[in-house]
């Protein structure tokens, strides 16, 4: 039987309303929980790119992203796990300012964590951090631990794949010349 | 004010009839006003067939697409008239049918607002469409509807709702019509893999008992004489899905039947007894497999698909065959090995006999002391229209008998709800599929819990003077439902017994010729009047209540546990 894995599923789209409701109710009838999302314009205007991780078995991720690869306005979907992607995530903590600046060994902590301070005020102050889900998690703690988080946020995985080209871009590049052939 | 500047009603109109529309299917409102006073002075070139529900309108619709091979059109209103088509869109979208959706929207400034009869129909109908989309400016609509017609027709059909907001309606633009063949983000054919063709080519030569599994996918891609040189050529018995039925004819030496829960017995068996399975534009139904995991392990399975997403969703595939049957079927075939296969084609005989003996003698050749059978009443009507007709069917006991002892010989000749078993889907789908097919013969069998789920649609029929042969099979009871009580539930019978009014009466109340049989001796006679007479008629054959349809796979069964009632 297949185990489940973090996979990040990538997927580029036209960027028409009501997109991220296809992909969601393929997610939601599978069961599949979202862990983390998020979407932004792509590098090629007018294309949308959404980048999904969720926990489940490969034979499941397989027919989930064709599902989504089907819709009529998604250009490309694709899933890939760990290994074969960069990928980080920001998170913001808020802190007492006060209490930050009597904590002992401050300044190592920021380097060790490779955070950096966004915004301070005489009450709080804004540290951030990006990385793996792992880092972020473990400066929380250290921090909640040593002076209390007041707030905190993590934003969801963006991600890069280590190969050479974007299978997308070989997709564009065909679908191009199609194009100019009709003309 | 410009000249050239029409209206979008008008706008959109003119894209129908430039996309080959000559029938639409709807219901008007409050929402859709303007584009059915457009409408109004479309008489000669579009002709509306007002339904008595909107759910009727998209089984209509269903029903005209799936018999003519063009794209089934419905226009209704906002709100109520919109979540009404619901069932039929979800159906369309089950069975693969090209049906395109005009709904009336708010005026768009008050989208958003909950105005009088809003309703979130993209929301609501995402799920269950290839594409929804809302048109908000008159400007779109020639971009967005042309768009429409070539989602719904090309790669794997199905259904798309414009949402045509009402100041789009009335708001003027210019217009230029402009064929939409080609959309970036979407393929509708994957390309043909050739080493995937050779493979499944050598498979099948190196194969002593290959066994073909014929879906709806090979009528859609209009590929039913490359599928019949495709099984010559290295002579295949094949069988076919529901939905797949009049892909070849019946009685056709290579046509073994059909697969599934109250398929042919051999079919099923044979799944099982392969060694190479050959899946064409079918995508292994739970109804068609029985229990995954007992199903056609032996066997090399090849999947012919045009959608990615089916090949391997269900089976295992040895070699996928991505791509429209129309190409890639001729394209393996070249590379078939001429054979000829007569022990293994001869072996489905004895399967035959088994279940004519136990299942099919006793159906359709009752001993006379027995109340009418739903086969024997099938079968007479099947013989009396000839091989030419069309036939229609509801969901239920009806349906499976339907399609078991009806026989065709043309392809498109069998429309029934399969995915979504839709009770009601009939008598629309009956009606649109007389207009799809006007010089064909169309016979519609109901049962009496179905029939009551759309019968106002005989307003429609009399309306239309639309001559359709309407057979209710009257057991007085949800006999589909009762038969799973009976045999799974311990007689329990919860809720399936009916009380039902003289269906006959009804007929006589929309002007529709009919009678009343319960007796075998007038079987006969009563089917000659039906067929005798010009226009509709309704023939209510009052049929066994205890009827089962056999064989049957129990559900979540492996597929060679047929049950035969013995
Ligand atoms: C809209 C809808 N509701 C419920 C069902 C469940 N169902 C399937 S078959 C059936 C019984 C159908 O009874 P009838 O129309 O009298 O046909 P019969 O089976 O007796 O031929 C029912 C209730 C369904 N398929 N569709």
């Amino acid at each position: 039987m297949d185990t489940k894995q973090l996979y990040t599923l990538i997927i580029f789209s036209e960027n028409t309303v009501g997109l991220l409701n296809q992909i969601t109710v393929i997610f939601t009838r599978r069961q599949l929980n979202i862990e983390t999302l998020s979407v932004s314009p792509s590098a090629i205007s007018g294309i949308h790119k959404f980048t999904i991780t969720t926990f489940a078995e490969r034979d499941m991720i397989e027919k989930v992203v064709k599902q989504i690869d089907k819709r009529v306005d998604i250009l490309k979907a694709y899933y890939n796990t760990d290994e074969d992607l960069v990928h980080q995530e920001i998170a913001l903590y808020k802190v007492s300012t006060a209490l930050f600046m009597k904590m002992e060994g401050v300044e190592e902590l920021i380097r060790k964590y490779n955070a950096g301070v966004l915004e301070m005020n005489e009450d709080c102050l804004v540290i951030e951090k990006s990385g793996h889900y792992r880092e972020t998690q473990a400066l929380f703690e250290e921090l909640r631990r040593s002076i209390g988080v007041l707030q905190f946020i993590r934003s969801g995985r963006i991600a890069i794949t280590k190969s050479k080209v974007e299978p997308l871009s070989d997709m564009l590049s065909s679908m191009e010349e199609k194009i100019n052939m009709k003309q | 004010m410009d000249k050239n500047l029409i209206t979008g009603s008008e706008a959109l109109l003119r894209t129908l009839v430039a996309e080959g529309v000559d029938t639409v299917f709807g219901y008007p409102g409050g929402q859709v006003i303007p584009l059915y006073d457009c409408l109004y002075g479309y008489g000669d070139r579009l002709k509306h067939i007002l339904v008595r529900h909107e759910q009727g309108a998209v089984h209509a619709a269903q029903g005209y697409a799936r018999v003519s091979g063009k794209t089934g059109v419905v226009i209704v209103t906002s709100g109520p008239g919109a979540t009404n088509t619901v069932t039929g869109i979800a159906d369309a979208m089950m069975d693969s049918t090209p049906v395109v959706i005009i709904s009336g929207q708010v005026p768009s400034p008050l989208l958003g607002s909950d105005a009088f009869q809003e309703i979130d129909v993209i929301g609501i109908t995402q799920p269950v469409t290839k594409w929804a989309y809302q048109v908000r400016r008159p400007e779109e609509v020639a971009w967005a509807v042309s768009r429409a017609f070539y989602i719904a027709s090309t790669g794997r059909p199905g259904p798309v709702v414009i949402d045509f907001a009402k100041d789009a309606q009335t708001g003027f633009t210019d217009y230029t019509y402009e064929k939409v063949d080609y959309i970036r983000s979407y393929r509708p054919a994957p390309k043909p893999d050739a080493e995937r063709i050779a493979e499944a080519a050598a498979l099948i030569n190196a194969s002593e008992r290959p066994f073909a599994l014929v879906g709806q996918g090979v009528i859609l891609a209009g590929a039913e004489s490359e599928l019949k040189a495709f099984l010559e050529k290295a002579d295949i018995p094949a069988a076919t899905t529901m939905l797949g039925l009049s892909a070849m004819p019946s009685g056709y030496r290579l046509n073994k039947g059909l697969l599934g829960m109250h398929g042919n017995m051999g079919p099923n068996r044979k799944t099982n007894d392969c060694d190479v399975l050959i899946a064409i534009g079918m995508r292994f139904d739970d109804r068609v497999t029985g229990n995954l995991k007992e199903y056609a392990r032996q066997a090399k399975v090849i999947h012919f698909d045009i959608d990615l997403s089916e090949i391997g969703k269900n089976v295992p595939v040895d070699v996928p065959l991505a791509g429209d049957v129309k190409e890639t079927l001729p394209a393996v075939a070249r590379l078939l090995n001429t054979a000829e296969r007569k022990v293994w084609i001869d072996s489905f005989g004895a399967d035959e006999t088994e279940e004519y003996e136990k299942v099919i003698a006793k159906e359709v050749y009752p001993e006379g002391s027995r109340p009418l059978q739903m086969g024997e009443v099938v079968r007479k009507v099947s013989d009396a229209a000839g091989g030419d007709a069309v036939l229609v069917t509801d969901v239920g006991q009806n349906q499976m008998m339907a399609v078991r002892y009806f026989r065709h010989s043309l392809t498109r000749s069998v429309v029934t709800s399969g995915g979504l078993g839709t009770m009601g889907f009939g008598l629309p789908a009956a009606i649109g599929a007389k207009e799809g097919a006007p010089g064909r013969t169309v016979c519609l069998f109901a049962g009496d819990g179905g029939i009551q789920m759309t019968i106002q649609e005989l307003g429609s029929v009399m309306q239309e003077k639309l001559d359709i042969k309407i057979i209710v099979l009257n057991n007085n009871c949800l006999g589909m439902v009762r038969q799973w009580q009976e045999l799974f539930f311990d007689k329990r019978y919860s809720s399936t017994t009916m009380v039902n009014p003289d269906f006959a009466a009804i007929a006589a109340a929309y002007g529709i010729r009919n009678r009343n049989v319960s007796k075998r001796e007038d079987l006969d006679a009563a089917i000659a009047e039906m067929f005798n007479v010009t226009g509709a008629y309704m023939l209510v054959a009052e049929v066994e209540t205890h009827g089962m349809v056999y064989p049957m796979v129990p559900a979540g069964s492996p597929i060679i546990n047929i049950l035969t009632g013995e």
